[in-house]
This record gives structure tokens, sequence and C-alpha cells, in this order.
């Protein structure tokens, strides 16, 4: 029986710090002018300089360093006039190097930070998350663990490494811990990663696909108890691939680690994985013992001072803010606070927009990107852009419900046509003969059927009770079914019994 | 200039997966004691006005552009690799540490 996390909030003061990864969108990796495409077949994207031979020579691309500054500048961080590359040395077959090219006490950006907004039952509330550094570095091969049962590196015999991804250049964006945001560490922990990733991807420096690795989240959680000024053992949570996660994640090492602490157990520092499926971590690698990765300047490479005009001219072609963007969408669509919140919540506000720059009314699109849409998303626990529906196939079925030629119910099915990949909404309506029967001769066929098995309340009506037409009008669109437009129905009807 | 402990190269030897005797860590412990005292040696003749200097060249901001060049093929990839399977690099079992 696990705690509440109620309990665990009324006892103890949880104390977040993220490390965000984000592979940047260049189209050559970092050191090396090999390609960086996802997904490309095993070992197709590698050289002499990714793959570590003897006698091979990096040399920094200029567009990772670009992207980098304007990442830091975008988070208000300052940009170091000096800053250096250097080795992470440790022996491990994901870097055939036996080192990584990082950074270490010469990052390109320090002291930044970024203000997030989370909905709560008391209203908007703001936090602002401070931002230590912002490092370059190089993403790792892949390792695929071969035998055993689980597929894992416990009890596999042998690894197979893919180093396509090695050497794709890597920046390391890090918090300093964020203490105060009590029971809504969990939120935080969320939009912070949304926010970050809506901003990298207003830079356009990164494709920021979670599910793809592009951007990954370590969440490192302690607890302290409330009142006490003293941090507790942290753990860093890995393999963070969605922002659900990163708030599942946060919450539940809050409730394990208040388990343990309640016991009177200790928290071990140490290297989490999430798990997906049950929404838990499992430990990995301690840390009890410390690393040590032997750092030093990398003597390969040489130093990096951006120019100031450089940095200023970045600075002033930074785009608008994501912040500034949703306040401008909101006030031009007339959304209220809630609405816009559940948009962002349910990360469908990029995709409304898109719906409507195709033409489509802001409320309308909104209503079924959140309602039909986001029903079917949850039914099938993906998010709602996932789903193979796009912004145009909505964008249509607005135009056609606006148009009379589809009545919101058959848009509905419509919808769920798409979405089970029977084609765009042109298709699906016109191999299912979807239309919309306004034909007034056989809308009186069905009004007269609805009025002779209803003849009390279509006395009613005649007698002056209008909103008692509702049994009659649903009745006719269940004959019709759900194919009649029901404002046509209602007009005849009302016309028939002399109202 | 502080010497290399015995425990020292047993850490180093750890962190490498090198299995080393008894012996052979007391052997490398003053021998690369010796190596370290000789590379300090070279550390005295800078003076303070000289800052630690990571390159031997006084460069800086070397960059390229970014640009795709074409990589080895697989086969050229693997073709120093002692194993490989799938066209991937083969590596026995890695224990104790999960990346």
């Amino acid at each position: 029986m696990s705690l509440k996390y109620e309990d665990v909030i009324e006892k103890y003061e949880p104390v977040l710090g993220l490390e965000v990864h984000v592979e940047l969108g260049t189209a050559s990796k970092m050191f090396c002018g090999c390609n960086t495409i996802f997904g490309a077949e095993p070992n197709t994207q590698t050289c002499p300089v990714c793959l570590g031979l003897p006698g091979a020579l990096p040399v920094v691309n200029e567009k990772a360093i670009e992207y980098t500054i304007m990442i830091g500048l975008a988070l208000n961080c300052s940009i170091a006039p000096f800053s250096r590359f250097a080795r992470k040395n440790y022996f491990y077959p994901d870097m055939p190097k036996n080192f990584q090219t990082s950074q270490y006490d010469e990052p390109i950006c320090v002291n930044g930070f970024l203000d997030v907004e989370i909905d709560t039952d008391e209203g908007i509330k703001k936090f602002r998350v401070e931002i230590e550094r912002v490092h370059m570095e190089e993403d790792t091969g892949k390792s695929l663990h071969m035998g055993g049962a689980t597929g894992r590196i416990h009890g596999a015999d042998y690894s197979l490494l893919d180093y396509n991804r090695a050497g794709i250049p890597l920046v390391e964006i890090v918090t300093k811990i964020v203490p105060g945001t009590g029971k809504y560490a969990p939120e935080v922990a969320r939009a912070y990663v949304a926010e970050l990733r809506d901003i990298l991807r207003s830079l356009n420096v990164s494709d920021v696909k979670m599910e793809q690795g592009s951007l990954r989240c370590d969440a490192n959680v302690s607890l302290r108890l409330i009142g006490s000024d003293v941090l507790g053992t942290r753990s860093e949570t890995k393999n963070v691939n969605s922002l659900r996660s990163v708030e599942r994640a946060v919450r539940g090492e809050m409730i394990r680690h208040a388990e343990l602490l309640n016991k009177g157990e200790r928290v071990v520092q140490e290297t989490r994985h999430f798990q997906e499926d049950t929404g838990l971590t499992r430990s990995g690698r301690s840390k009890e013992q410390a690393e040590d990765y032997r750092y030093f300047p990398e003597p390969d490479l040489v130093p990096i001072v951006p120019d100031a005009i450089w940095i200023e001219t970045l600075r002033a072609a930074l785009p608008e803010k994501p912040s500034t963007h949703r306040k401008r969408l909101q006030e031009a669509w007339a959304v209220p606070d809630k609405e816009m919140a559940s948009m962002i919540n349910a990360d469908v506000l990029e995709i409304v927009e898109e719906t409507v720059n195709l033409g489509a009314d802001p409320t309308k699109a909104r209503g079924w990107w959140l309602g039909e849409i986001a029903r079917i998303a949850n039914e099938k626990e993906v998010a709602a852009t996932d789903l193979p529906i796009t912004p145009k196939d909505v964008a249509e079925i607005v135009a056609l419900v606006a148009t009379g030629a589809l009545t919101d119910k058959l848009a509905r099915q419509v919808i769920e046509a798409v979405i089970a990949g029977e084609g765009r909404p042109s298709e699906v309506i016109e191999k299912r003969g979807i239309k919309v029967v306004s034909d007034d001769g056989a809308l009186m066929v069905a009004i007269e059927k609805a009025i002779s098995a209803q003849p009390d309340v279509a006395e009613k009506v005649r007698g002056g009770n209008v909103p008692a037409a509702g049994a009659l009008i649903g009745a006719v669109m269940k004959e019709t079914k759900g194919q009649a437009d029901a404002a046509k129905v209602r007009e005849l009807l009302l016309k028939h019994l002399g109202q | 200039m502080a010497g290399i402990s015995r425990d020292d190269v047993a850490n180093l030897a750890r962190l490498a997966r090198i299995d080393m005797a008894p012996a052979e860590l007391d052997h490398l412990a003053s021998e690369l004691g010796v190596i370290l005292n000789a590379v300090a040696r070279v550390q005295e003749v800078a003076g303070q006005d000289v800052p630690p200097t990571s390159h031997p060249l006084p460069l800086q901001n070397v960059y390229r552009k970014d640009e795709v060049i074409q990589s080895l093929t697989p086969e050229a990839a693997l073709s120093a690799a002692p194993a490989s399977e799938g066209q991937r690099f083969k590596v026995p079992k890695i224990l104790g540490e999960e990346a």
C-alpha cells in the first residue's frame, strides 16, 4: 500500500533539479561532417573522427555553437567570453574514444532563468526556474544488449554498437535547484520541460522529439522536512521521454522517497530508470562510489571566444517568446484563461494554431482538438498530436460543418474514420456516403413519423410550448441517423405545427 | 608534487576494467610516480605570469561549416573491429554499469 501524495506534501518539501539534453538539428555532427539522420541504417554515418580512430582530428561545427548561444540567450543566460571543451573520461563502449567531448568548468552559457506558469485550483501560478548552465557536448552511440531474457544489460551475453548517433551535437541545460514548488513540483517540472521545448522549437535549433530522444529529461528529486533547511539525498531519474512522464516521474519519486524516510530508511544517491508502463522507477547505477571522469581540457580543440557582435546579432534575431506568442493568440482568439490552460496542458495549442491558420474558426478548431480528438487520444493513450489526423483534416471538417454539409454528429463520425485510417475527410464522406439530409420531402416523412409516435408532445408544441419540440427533433435526428441538419428540422417542424 | 598512491592505481584499474595483480599495482604506482614527477618539473618552469594552456598554438575559434561530407561505408567502419554482427560493433558484455 503506497503512501498518498497528500501525505507526502503535508510532511515534506520537494526540491527539484532538472537536466535536459537536446540534440541540435544541425545537418552534420559536432566535430565531423557525418550526417545526423535519425533512423539511418547502423554505422552508415561514421568516420575516423566520430569512431575515435588514431590520428583523427575534430573540428567544431560553427552552427552548433551558434545554436547553443541562441539557446543561452533565449534562457536569459550570460554568454561566456571564453569557454573550452573538456574530455570526460570513462570506459564504456557507447563512446568509441573512451571519452566524451564535453564542457566542464567553462560552459558556453551560465546563469539564466525561465519563467513557467501552471494552472492550479488556486488560479494561474508562476514559478521562476533558474538555469545554472547550458553546455555543449556530443551524443553517444546506441547499444543493443543481446542474449539474456530481458534485453537489459544485466544477463546480456554481449552488446552491439551503432555509432550513427555518436558525435551528434548535444546541449545540456542544467537548472539550479528549484525550491519552493511545494505540492506543485510535478507540474512545475512538466511545465518547465514543455516551455523549454517550445522555446527550442521556436528557435528552430532542434526537432525536440521526446519520443525519438532528441529531447531527454533527467529529473533530480529530493525531499526535506517542511521547515528544515537540510537538503535530502537526491535520486536522478533518467529515461523520462514524454511530458506526462516528467510529471509522473517526479510524483513517483517523491512518494518513494517519503516512504523510505517515513520508515527511517535512507534514500540512496543513485541513477534510476523511469518505466513508462508502470510509472515507477527502478534502480540503475549507484552513485555512492563517486564517479571519476578525470576531466581535462581537450587538447585537440581550441577555445571558443565568441565575438560580441555575433552574440548581439543573434540576440537581435531571437524569435518571439512562446509565452508572448501565446498571449497574442489568446487575445486574437478571445480565449478565456482556463480554456487556454486546457490547450497548453493537452499540448494542442500549436496544432490548433495550424488549424486556424488553414482557415478554421478558432473556437471550432479548439473544440474539435480538445473535444472529440482528445477523447479518442485519451482512449488510445497517445497524444492528440500523434493521431493520424492533421490540422488540414480538421480545418476541412470545420469548413464542412460551417457550410452545413456536415452536422456536428456526422463530423464526429468523419473524425473517427480519419483516425481509423479510412482516408482524408472528403474520401471518408464519399466512401461512407455521408451526407446531410436536407431534402424537405425526406425530412417531412421523418417529421410526420415522429409526430404520430408522440402525438401528446406535438399537441404541446401546437399549444405554444416550443421547447417541447426538442423531443420531436431528437426523434427525427434518430430516424435520419444523425444525417439531418437539426436547425432545418426544427424550422420545418415548428412551421408544420403552426409555430 | 604528490606522487601517485597504490590506491590511485587500483582505482584507475577498476575504472578501466583492467585486472591487475598486487605486484603490478606496486610496480605501476612507483613508475607512474616517476613520470608524474618529471611532468611536474616542467610545471615549475612556468612562472606565475604564464596562464595554463590547453593547446600549444595561440589559436581560438577554429570552426567548420555545417556541411555533410561522405561518411565511411559500414564495411570500412567495421573493418578494424575485432567482431561485428548485424552491421554493428560487437563488444563483450558490460558489467556492473548501465548507461
